[in-house]
């Protein structure tokens, strides 16, 4: 195209297209992005994440003789030990996620309500189970609980250290949730209409910190099904416990396994946030 | 909704909600500091059945607090709150029976606007339809009736404030608090949904506390004004006394306009525009005084050797504000706007007394201005 060409391509693109829109002083126009950039860094990230499962995924669906196979999904229910496993570690992710709304739930509304200045103390202290390596929050537990046999012998101890565990994540979803609110007048007009404090609990504030309290069971679910390093020293058969232990009879089942709680972790969040986008379409919760 | 509408809706009110009487509310001797700073201080205040008293004062000045304390959200350091003659000052907010409507939206959101009016008859134990039933009603009687479903998201801010007020009127309430209810609404939305709150009020005999820093909402609504400052209560009267005859140079300025004007005191005159008037006001003779002035006050004429001459104009409507300087000090008066045009800037004048007495303070000195 010559420089001539382009001149009239120009000229008649301006006397075709629709006059333009008045100019809105405030906002000026954004220059435009490459969206290759975008896309090579959303490739790198997909890769990242998505080359290791794929190998595992590879891996558990082959047999020994390295062939593609169903049957380790077949004969991962036949495993030995897989079902106590899998029963305690739901066990233990239900008694820490009562323990952890039992004592989270009330306290973090009274620190909003009542000692807002407390806030920052409250952020530092529930940082401590991420700075504080979990060998050593667990031999320090149970070095402690050692002259009671009946604590120490049972099973649910661990559950009271994961609920220190996911105090962080418990804390910040709560936090947030709650900052999205005008606690102090929803309370107050739920008082001043005779609500106790419990009744305003149960019918205020809980069904408006209804995704702050998902998220908050999610990501401790996530924690309880995922942790190794106490169950082990614990000596408790958790499903980590169990995959690390039956990592060298049998590579490809365990590897499914990992899969299969993978995927049922990721479907699990899935039905659990578009349940509750669903729910703020209709209800128009603000967290 | 129109003025007709309203009063429509408040007869309704006759029909739907109860007659309970108001209760009368004492406020005595509250006292109630912060650290080094004291909210109340010794605020006393009755409120006879029915009546509809508006709290007004500048921010900080104390009547949020009071009206927190008779909620039962905050407690008086000294003093009590009697309701119907029973102290009420150690009971908890749930168990008072008070109806509040907030200044923030403070519907729950996770409710629709039936379910939200319907919260107080609920934790009365009242059955469902009979509750639900009672809660169409209220709604209807806000104009909402066709928003009963709607949650409060989908509702604008006056509707919000309707709501709020219906499911503060649904528990049939002793005392009604209203905290700054109409400040985050709009000037139209405000206007109206003022007309109907004291319809309403009126309509139900419901005593009840308003707190406001608009003087206009507190002088157009209220039975009775109690004009507060630093915790203490400056004057307590009709909207009408406490404009024409404010006791205190606070409320003089805090409510309506007023201009300062210095004067010489000649026993229970001064002389103000060559002419000898009466004083009201307790202020010690030894000392320089002002004279509060209203613009109704003042009369103004265009004199070509007169001593005022016209500095400002300002268009209210019907009136034109003018200010005048005169010696000193500057004059504020209305003039009707068809007149307006006379007064143009620098134009000389002369200045009248239209008052019969005029309410005299001891001069503001420098020092007080800072």
């Amino acid at each position: 195209m010559t420089q001539a060409e382009i001149g009239d391509y120009f000229l008649a693109e301006r006397l075709t297209s629709p006059p333009p829109r008045e100019a809105r002083p405030t906002t000026p126009r954004r220059r435009r992005r490459p969206r290759f950039g975008r896309g090579i860094v959303l490739a790198i990230a997909a890769l990242y994440f998505l080359v290791p499962l794929y190998a595992a995924m590879d891996f558990s669906l082959k047999n020994i003789q390295g062939h593609f196979s169903l049957s380790p999904l077949t004969q991962i229910a036949a495993q030995p030990g897989f079902g106590a496993a899998v029963g305690l570690s739901f066990r233990l992710s239900v008694v820490t996620l009562v323990i952890e709304m039992l004592l989270m739930v009330p306290t973090v509304i009274y620190v909003h309500l009542r000692l807002p200045r407390f806030r920052r103390v409250m952020e530092v202290i529930t940082i401590l189970p991420i700075v504080i390596p979990p060998i050593v929050l667990i031999l320090g537990v149970l070095q402690a609980v050692r002259p009671y046999q009946w604590i120490s012998s049972s099973p649910y101890l661990l559950a009271v250290v994961y609920v220190v565990l996911a105090m962080p994540f418990v804390y910040r979803s709560l936090d947030s949730g709650l900052g999205a609110l005008d606690l102090k007048t929803l309370v107050e007009a739920s008082r001043s209409l005779g609500s106790g404090w419990i009744s305003t609990m149960w019918r205020v504030l809980i069904p408006n910190l209804r995704s702050a309290l998902l998220s908050a069971s999610v990501l401790t679910l996530a924690l309880v099904f995922g942790e190794f390093t106490m169950a082990q020293l614990d000596l408790w058969t958790t499903v980590p416990v169990w995959i690390y232990n039956s990592s060298s009879n049998n590579p490809h089942v365990v590897t499914a396994v990992a899969m299969m709680f993978l995927i049922a972790m990721w479907l699990v969040l899935t039905i659990i946030v578009s349940l509750d986008r669903t729910h703020r379409r209709t209800k128009g919760q603000t967290s | 909704m129109t003025r007709n509408e309203v009063l429509d809706t408040s007869r309704a009110v006759v029909a739907v909600a109860s007659t309970k009487a108001g209760a009368p509310v004492q406020l005595d001797a509250l006292t109630r500091s912060y650290g080094a700073t004291r909210a109340l201080d010794h605020f006393s205040l009755d409120v006879r059945p029915g009546e509809f008293v508006a709290l007004l004062g500048p921010s900080g000045c104390g009547k949020t607090t009071a009206l927190r304390m008779v909620a039962g959200f905050d407690r008086p350091d000294t003093g009590q709150i009697l309701v119907d003659g029973a102290d009420v000052s150690h009971i908890p907010a749930q168990k008072r029976d008070m109806g509040m409507v907030f200044q923030s939206y403070s519907l729950f959101p996770n409710m629709t606007a039936r379910d939200n009016v319907a919260f107080g008859l609920r934790l009365r134990h009242q059955r469902s339809a009979a509750r639900r039933q009672r809660a169409n009603e209220l709604l209807e009687l806000v104009g909402l009736g066709e928003h009963v479903a709607k949650y409060p998201h989908q509702l604008s801010g006056g509707q919000q404030q309707r709501v709020a007020l219906a499911r503060a009127l649904a528990i049939e309430p002793r005392v009604l608090l209203l905290d700054e209810p109409l400040s985050a609404l709009d000037a139209k939305v405000r206007a109206e949904l003022r007309d109907q709150i004291r319809a309403l009020q009126q309509r139900l005999a419901i005593t009840t506390l308003f707190v406001t820093h608009d003087q206009e909402e507190a002088l157009s609504m209220a039975d009775r004004v109690c004009v507060m400052n630093q915790g203490r209560v400056e004057q307590i009267a009709s909207p009408a006394e406490l404009y024409a005859q404010p006791s205190t140079a606070f409320v003089a300025e805090f409510v309506g306009v007023s201009s300062r004007v210095p004067v010489t005191r000649q026993g229970d005159q001064v002389e103000l525009f060559s002419r000898a008037v009466a004083i009201r006001g307790d202020a010690p003779a030894a000392v320089p005084l002002d004279a509060l002035l209203r613009p109704e006050d003042v009369r103004v004429r265009v004199d070509e050797s007169g001593e005022g001459v016209v500095q400002h104009r300002s268009f209210l409507g019907a009136t034109s504000r003018l200010e005048i300087g005169f010696a000193d000090v500057v004059i504020k008066t209305d003039v009707r706007s068809n007149d307006a045009a006379l007064y143009d800037l620098g134009t000389r004048v002369s200045l009248e007394l239209a008052a019969h007495d005029v309410l005299v303070t001891p001069r503001r000195l420098p020092d007080d201005l800072r």
